[in-house]
């Protein structure tokens, strides 16, 4: 296990390890409720709530889960704090909770929260934990903000509903049905490794006086 | 990542682990839930009487009407289960008189189920509105049974049982309702509905107009 600063631990999942743009980690949700940013930023601030309480709790707990049933409790524990989310969504914003219809439910098996839980909360210390879990949270949320404004303002013409072109604008509406969806998924992909071969490609300036060694080792 | 994995520990405290949880967990939510469900019933009260209002254009006041034993009344009998009953909203203007029943019905659509409320008038037979409460169709073409006004504008008026015209090619026939293009399906199932369910409750509509109060 490869120590890490805490700065490091909660920047991690925001861009560099982003759980959606990188980890290819719940695209379900990040596909199918990023019509509108409004149900983003939902769905984001749903998942984000389960995450952070579950490694909360699961690290908190980690000493008290017999190993052979981690999983079971790990399910447990994700899925309560989804059912509080669920109902607090439909009391609160029900119009919200009806766009985003099952798909809170299926927070349940998110398994960028199953991973995280696994991966890191049940081993690592509450303040950690924590940290992991605030930083992959608000991965989660850019990713799926970047995907609803791009489908909303071409799909819809408006950002949160408000309308951005005049009324000679012709929506796509294609962008708001699920081939939308992965057009614009495949797109934000498509510029994010072509980032990272660049960035592997040109080693930066500090790599030089190392020798070529060091830009090979770090591209290994 | 090289510690030896524990002996197996007795399959009770596993048990007894998993239990605690369980129960932990349960009441956690039997609280939430005593919390948010007042307020998400609220919600859709809210909403059924929004729509009543839209569906018979304002009514001074509206009266449940539950059907018991193949008759409408606003009184059912005290050891039945409401929730389960057929119902329609009879609505009143300020002196009193009908103006119209409300009536909820839901089939399925492209998606989903659709649900839906509309205004029928028994004294001229016709359609006062209607109102999706309910829907999944697909966004930008299904959702326009809901979301395209001049659709909705339709249910005002005309006379069941209605049919779905191609738009711009009716006759102008007062039973004639132009459907929408590109969401065939969503549009005919809401005109089946108010068919269907019309000619389901129609025994009893002609039986509330004798009773009327």
């Amino acid at each position: 296990m490869r120590a890490t600063t805490p700065g490091y631990d909660f920047a991690r999942g925001i861009w560099r390890e982003n759980p959606v743009l990188v980890q290819l980690l719940g695209l379900c949700p990040a596909l199918a409720v990023t019509n509108t940013v409004a149900n983003s930023l939902a769905m984001g601030l749903a998942t984000f709530f389960v995450l952070v309480g579950s490694s909360l709790l699961v690290s908190t707990l980690k000493n008290l889960i017999p190993h052979e049933v981690r999983i079971s409790a790990y399910i447990l524990i994700i899925a309560t704090f989804v059912t509080v989310a669920d109902l607090v969504l439909a009391a609160v914003v029900p119009d919200i909770h009806k766009a985003l219809g099952a798909f809170i439910a299926l927070i349940v098996v998110n398994c960028m929260i199953l991973g995280r839980q696994e991966a890191f909360a049940s081993k690592r210390p509450v303040g950690r934990a924590l940290l992991d879990a605030v930083g992959t949270g608000t991965g989660f949320i850019i990713a799926l903000l970047m995907m609803g404004g791009i489908r909303e303002v071409l799909g819809y013409g408006t950002f949160l509903g408000w309308p951005l072109f005049g009324a000679s604008y012709e929506p796509w509406i294609i962008m708001i049905l699920p081939p939308g969806g992965f057009f614009t998924l495949g797109f934000i992909l498509l510029a994010f490794s072509w980032r990272e071969s660049r960035r592997q490609e040109k080693p930066s300036v500090r790599d030089w006086p190392h020798g070529v060694g060091a830009a090979t080792r770090r591209s290994a | 990542m090289n510690e030896q994995p524990p002996a197996d520990p007795p399959a009770l405290r596993l048990l007894g682990t998993l239990t605690l949880a369980g129960a932990l967990a349960g009441l956690l939510l039997v609280v939430v839930n005593g919390w948010a469900e007042p307020r998400i019933m609220a919600h859709r009260a809210e909403v059924l009487r929004e729509a009543i209002q839209e569906v018979l254009g304002g009514p001074e006041r509206y009266e449940t009407l539950f059907l018991v034993d193949g008759r409408l009344t606003a009184a059912p009998p005290a050891d039945a289960d409401t929730l389960k009953m057929d119902r329609i909203y009879a609505g009143y203007d300020a002196e009193g008189r009908s103006i119209g029943l409300a009536i909820s019905g839901g089939e399925p659509g492209f998606q989903d189920v659709i649900r839906l409320l509309f205004g029928f008038d028994p004294t001229t037979g016709r359609i006062t509105g209607m109102k999706v409460l309910e829907s999944k169709e697909t966004p930008g073409l299904g959702d326009k049974i809901e979301k395209d006004s001049s659709f909705v504008a339709e249910f005002a008026g005309p006379a069941p049982p209605l049919i779905g015209v191609k738009s711009g090619s009716g006759s102008g026939d007062e039973n004639e309702v132009d459907m929408i293009t590109g969401a065939t399906i969503s549009s005919r199932t809401v005109i089946d509905i108010i068919n269907h369910r019309l000619e389901e409750l129609e025994p009893y509509l002609l039986r509330i107009e004798g009773d009327a109060p």
